[in-house]
C-alpha cells in the first residue's frame, strides 16, 4: 500500500484506492511485457513471439474495462476530492495511455508478422538499426515512468519529463536516415515503410510514457503540466512533495 | 538481401545522466503544525468584515483571532470537524452568542460602517439585517401566512394589510414555496413537510429584508430531494444576499459555495476558492479533513 493513498477514516476507502493503484501497475506490467515481446520478436525474427503479442492484446483491453468499472464505482461511492480525486483522474487517464501503448505494441507485432511471416526478403541491417536503438530508449522510459507511478515519486517523474527527449531526437534522425536509404535504393521502399511505422509506434509509446509521468506530477503537486513542460521544468520541477 | 541483427532492448536499463531539475517555487502543501490562516481572507467590497474575532466560553477560548470577509452575492461555506468553532463563528455574525451565558466575543465585526458588537447596537434590527436559518426547521405554531407576516409587522416594515400580503407572496416566491402553499396560507406552518418547513423558515428570514443570511446546517434534517431544492434556492438567493453556511457535508459545500473557510480547533486554517480547495487544498489539515482522513 502506498502511504499517500492511506489514512482515511473509512479504511475500505484506503483499500479501494490502493486496489486501483495496484491494478493500474498490473496493467502497466502487462503492457511493458507486450512492448518487450514485440521488440523481442523483431530481434529474434520470430513470428511466433509477434503472434503472442497480437493474441494477448485483448487482455490489456479487458483490464482497461475492469479499471474503468472500478473507477466509476469508487467515484460513485466516495465522491473523492483533493488528492484522492487527482489520484482517480490520473489513474483513469493513465489507463487510457496504457491501453494505447498496448495498441502500439500490437501494431509493432503485426508489422513484425508482415516481415517475418512472409516469403519476402528480410530487411537490411541499416533499415532496422534505429528500431533497436529506439526500442531500448522507449523501454527505459516506460520502465522509469511505471516505477515512478509505483512509488508516486514526482521528482523522478519530473526528471523524465524535463530531460531532453532523446527518443524524439532519435526518431527525427531516423526518418532522415531512412529517406537517404530510399534515395539510394528505391527497392527498399517496402521495408522502409514498415520501419517508419515501427519507429512511429515506438515514438508514440514514448509520448504515452511521458504522459504517465505528467499524471504523477498532477497527483503529487496538483499541477497540470500538459503541453507546458518548459515553464514547469524551469520553475517547479524540483518542488518538495508531501 | 543481408539479414539483420538489431539490438536487443533491455527493459531495465536505468535512465542515466538526467540533470537534476531546478527548484525555485515551493508548492507543497502547508504543514499540519502551521496554524496561521492560509489563503485570501479579504474580498473586494465585503458585506461583513471580521477582524481578530475571538470567542470565550467561561474563559475557555473557542475561536482564536479569526479574520474573514463575507462577500456580497457569494456563498461562503464554513467547514471543519465538530467543535472546531464554525457554528460559534457563524453565531457571532448576528450576535446570537449574546444569548449564551459566560460567552465573551472580542474583535471587530464591521457591517455598513459600524461594529455590530458595539454597545449601542440594538440586536433586534441587527438580526433582521443578518437573518439566520437553523439546523431544524422551526416554524412558529401559527399559519403559513402569519409565519411570514410576523417579522415585517413587528419591525414596522409595512403600513397596510395589502403590503403585508405582497411581502408574504414575494418572500414565499423567493423561497420557491409559493406554488405549493398559495391555496392554504391559513394552514399551520407545522403541517408542511420538513423541506417545505425549512423553505418557510427561509421565506420568513427573507421577509424582513436581510442583507446577510446565515445558515447553520440547513439541510441536515432533510431528505435528498428537499436538500436539492434548498441548495437550488441558496444559489438563487445568492444573487440578492450574502450567504454564510455551516455544513458537515463536503459535497454540499462544494455544490453551493464559491468560497470555503476551513476551521480546526478554533483556528481558521484555510480560506479559498471552492474549486481550488476541493481539488488542491494548500494546508495539510484541510486536505486531511476533506478527504476523510480525520474529523
Amino acid at each position: 500500500m502506498h502511504r499517500s493513498l492511506e489514512g482515511h477514516t473509512a479504511h475500505r476507502y484506503d483499500g479501494e484506492l490502493n486496489s486501483l493503484h495496484l491494478q493500474m501497475l498490473e496493467m502497466g506490467g502487462l503492457v511493458m511485457d507486450q512492448v518487450n515481446l514485440a521488440l523481442q520478436s523483431l530481434h529474434d525474427r520470430s513470428a511466433t513471439l509477434a503472434q503472442n503479442v497480437v493474441e494477448r492484446e485483448h487482455e490489456v483491453d479487458q483490464l482497461e474495462r475492469k479499471m474503468d468499472n472500478d473507477l466509476v464505482a469508487v467515484i460513485a461511492k466516495r465522491a473523492p476530492v483533493a488528492r484522492d480525486l487527482r489520484v482517480i483522474i490520473a489513474i483513469s487517464k493513465a489507463t487510457t495511455d496504457l491501453e494505447r501503448i498496448g495498441d502500439e505494441a500490437a501494431r509493432i507485432a503485426n508489422l513484425a508478422l508482415a516481415i517475418y511471416d512472409s516469403d519476402t526478403a528480410l530487411p537490411g541491417k541499416n533499415l532496422m538499426r534505429d528500431v533497436g536503438i529506439m526500442g531500448q530508449q522507449v523501454t527505459a522510459m516506460l520502465h522509469e515512468s511505471l516505477e515512478s507511478f509505483d512509488t508516486l515519486d514526482a521528482k523522478r517523474a519530473a526528471m523524465l519529463i524535463c530531460k531532453d527527449n532523446e527518443l524524439e531526437i532519435e526518431f527525427q534522425s531516423s526518418l532522415r536516415r531512412l529517406a537517404t536509404y530510399l534515395l539510394e535504393d528505391a527497392r527498399n521502399v517496402g521495408h522502409a515503410i514498415h520501419t517508419v511505422l515501427m519507429i512511429r509506434s515506438i515514438e508514440r509509446i514514448g509520448d504515452h510514457a511521458r504522459n504517465l509521468a505528467e499524471y504523477i506530477v498532477y497527483i503529487i503537486q496538483g499541477k497540470d503540466i500538459r503541453h507546458n513542460h518548459a515553464a514547469y521544468c524551469e520553475t517547479d520541477a524540483g518542488a518538495d512533495e508531501k | 538481401m543481408e539479414n539483420v541483427e538489431i539490438q536487443t532492448p533491455q527493459p531495465t536499463i536505468p535512465v542515466t545522466q538526467i540533470p537534476e531539475p531546478v527548484s525555485i517555487n515551493h508548492t507543497a502543501t502547508i504543514d499540519r503544525d502551521q496554524r496561521d490562516t492560509i489563503g485570501e481572507i479579504r474580498v473586494v467590497e465585503p458585506r461583513m468584515r471580521c477582524t481578530d474575532v475571538s470567542v470565550y466560553y467561561s474563559g475557555e477560548q473557542a475561536i482564536n483571532n479569526v479574520s474573514l470577509d463575507i462577500g456580497n452575492n457569494e456563498v461562503i461555506a464554513l467547514i471543519g470537524p465538530s467543535g472546531c468553532g464554525k457554528s460559534t463563528f457563524l453565531r457571532c455574525l448576528n450576535r446570537m452568542n449574546d444569548t449564551i451565558a459566560n460567552c465573551r466575543v472580542n474583535g471587530e465585526i464591521m457591517m455598513d460602517g459600524y461594529d455590530i458588537n458595539a454597545k449601542h447596537i440594538d440586536v433586534v434590527p441587527l438580526r433582521a439585517q443578518v437573518g439566520m436559518v437553523f439546523q431544524k426547521p422551526n416554524p412558529f405554531p401559527k399559519s403559513i401566512w402569519e409565519n411570514i407576516a410576523f417579522g415585517p409587522s413587528i419591525h414596522g416594515l409595512v403600513q397596510s394589510k395589502s403590503e403585508l400580503d405582497d411581502i408574504v407572496e414575494s418572500s414565499l416566491k423567493k423561497a420557491g414555496l409559493w406554488n405549493e402553499v398559495k391555496d392554504r396560507l391559513d394552514q399551520p406552518g407545522t403541517s408542511l413537510s420538513g423541506g417545505q418547513q425549512q423553505r418557510l423558515c427561509i421565506a420568513r428570514t427573507i421577509a424582513v429584508g436581510p442583507e446577510v443570511i446565515l445558515m447553520d446546517e440547513p439541510c441536515s434534517a432533510l431528505d435528498p430531494i428537499a436538500t436539492a431544492r434548498i441548495e437550488d434556492l441558496i444559489d438563487e438567493l445568492r444573487e440578492q444576499f450574502a450567504i454564510c453556511i455551516v455544513t458537515h457535508s463536503m459535497q454540499q459545500a462544494a455544490r453551493v459555495s464559491q468560497r470555503i473557510a476551513y476551521f480546526h480547533l478554533g483556528d481558521l486554517i484555510e480560506v479559498g476558492d471552492t474549486q481550488a480547495v476541493f481539488t488542491k487544498p494548500r494546508h495539510q489539515l484541510t486536505e486531511d479533513y476533506i478527504t476523510g482522513r480525520f474529523g
